[in-house]
């Protein structure tokens, strides 16, 4: 995917959340966000996967605009999957039901159809022993595998991923970041926003540091990482790094 | 020990308290001249159960309104619904029931008590239970709204699938809660003279002057109402327990 993000601007109020945010990608798999907390990188993803129209700005996916009005908003949604932090999963619904749910009353295939879809996916996984269980019986990386897969199995163009381990110990962490990397070998392309530095080395094609609203640096995971130029993006990651 | 055997203990001691108060004060029993009456008594019981069913369904429709109303994001509006919610909650129904009757309906030229009652009740009830709801939909995280959206769900589709199913399960222990109220709470429409439960006891208390027999099963007869539903409250809450 080639990203083309100019002068991004979204505020709350009287907050400036991001600050005339300009990026462009080469053709990427995987684009991982990073940078501190409230620096924008969620707000930033927020507004890729559709959920929020930013205040000004332009971005385009391929070429393509993203619109400014809900219904065609809508209709972008469901081209794209989109997985947050934790509480992706309907609680009154089995995994087997969350799964479902997008591929018939979403993108009209039938009980059986979608069953179909998803029987391949949840063996691949180690997730077909788990889909009769409610997600209050899941442990919590099983149900981040879960809310992956439903983004997934509706075969979107992309998914954005709004650091979906960390409300994870580290065991869960590295069971739902080995699925990541498993998604990218297959071919899905990704935005991920994530403080688990070691899994942006290894997975990202490109990182971007995303800091006071801006981009600070940007370019192949090694370079920003290990290298920057940039003090601010050095400092922080010399303090997460030590 | 086992639940049930509790809870018979417990309702026999209860019994024997009050089987000893009673044998203190050296009551005087006379059933035969409630008996008389029991066709009054059983026709009273028949207006309470179809005036708690009527005002059931009135309550929730109003309930469901003015939840819409206090959630609206017009000023207005949600004033209206604000304005109406404590006015009600902040108020006996007794008062609204005489202004109801004898003001409101008088002025509009509705005199059927029955229909009166049955609409006092439900602005009552639909009060609380406007409460219930709103506090329902506000315990939805706003996480099951954009992973509803996330998926590409309408705002109709989202409220379908995701939000109501999950807020009823919720409110479902409460409003069986506002329920055994409101069928209680009915009792009041006797003031209006609707012919209800509790005004054929008073009446029957009146011809027999048998206090003690004519109230007794005026109470047996709201427990036989109430205690199903509150059985019914417990069992839903269990039912639907679960963490997210």
């Amino acid at each position: 995917m080639l990203l083309d993000i100019r002068n991004l601007v979204q505020r709350f109020g009287t907050t400036t959340v991001l600050d005339g945010l300009t990026m462009h990608t080469s053709d990427v798999r995987a684009l991982v966000l990073v940078g501190p907390s409230g620096g924008g990188k969620s707000t930033l993803l927020r507004i890729l996967a559709g959920l929020d129209v930013p205040t000004a700005g332009n971005v385009a996916f391929d070429g393509e605009q993203l619109p400014r009005d809900e219904p065609s908003l809508q209709e972008y949604r469901r081209t794209v999957g989109t997985v947050f932090q934790a509480y992706n999963l309907f609680p009154h619904l089995t995994a087997m039901e969350n799964l479902l749910l997008p591929l018939v009353h979403v993108h009209g295939l039938t009980d059986l159809e979608a069953r179909a879809r998803v029987r391949e996916p949840l063996e691949r996984f180690s997730l077909a022993d788990h889909a009769h269980k409610r997600p209050a019986e899941l442990s919590g990386g099983q149900k981040q595998r879960i809310a992956i897969l439903r983004a997934l199995v509706v075969q979107p163009k992309r998914l954005f991923l709004d650091e979906p381990t960390s409300a994870l110990d580290p065991e869960m962490t590295a069971e739902v970041l080995d699925m990541i990397g498993e998604l990218k070998d297959l071919g899905t392309q990704f935005v991920l926003v994530t403080h688990e530095m070691g899994f942006a080395r290894g997975v990202a094609d490109e990182v971007a540091f995303i800091g006071e609203g801006r981009v600070l640096a940007h370019g192949p995971p090694g370079e920003i990482i290990d290298r920057s130029d940039v003090p601010r993006v050095r400092s922080f990651f010399a303090r997460i790094l030590r | 020990m086992p639940r049930w055997l509790a809870h018979t203990i417990v309702v026999i001691l209860f019994a024997a308290l009050i089987a000893l108060a009673f044998s203190r004060v050296n009551y005087a029993w006379n059933w035969s001249g409630v008996w008389e009456y029991r066709q009054k008594l059983l026709q009273g019981f028949g207006v309470t159960v179809a005036l708690s069913v009527a005002a059931l369904v009135g309550s929730t429709l109003i309930g469901i309104l003015a939840a819409l109303l206090v959630g609206s994001k017009n000023v207005l509006l949600e004033a209206v619904g604000r304005v109406y919610v404590e006015l009600i909650r902040g108020t006996p129904l007794l008062v609204q029931l005489l202004i109801g009757f004898y003001v409101v309906a008088s002025a509009v030229g509705l005199e059927n008590r029955y229909v009166v009652g049955v609409l006092v009740l439900s602005l009552f009830s639909g009060a609380y239970m406007a409460e219930i709801f709103r506090g329902g939909l506000a315990a939805i995280p706003q996480t099951q709204r954009d992973s509803a959206r996330a998926i590409g769900l309408t705002p109709w589709q989202s409220l379908r699938l995701v939000i109501l199913p999950q807020a009823v399960r919720l409110v479902l222990p409460a409003v069986a809660g506002q329920f055994v109220s409101l069928i209680k709470d009915s009792s009041l429409l006797s003031v209006i003279a609707v012919s209800e439960f509790t005004l054929a006891a008073q009446e029957v208390n009146s011809f027999t002057y048998s206090t003690l027999e004519s109230y007794l099963p005026l109470a047996a007869g709201y427990l036989l109402l109430t205690l199903p539903l509150s059985a019914l409250s417990r069992v839903l809450e269990r039912r639907f327990r679960y963490e997210t």
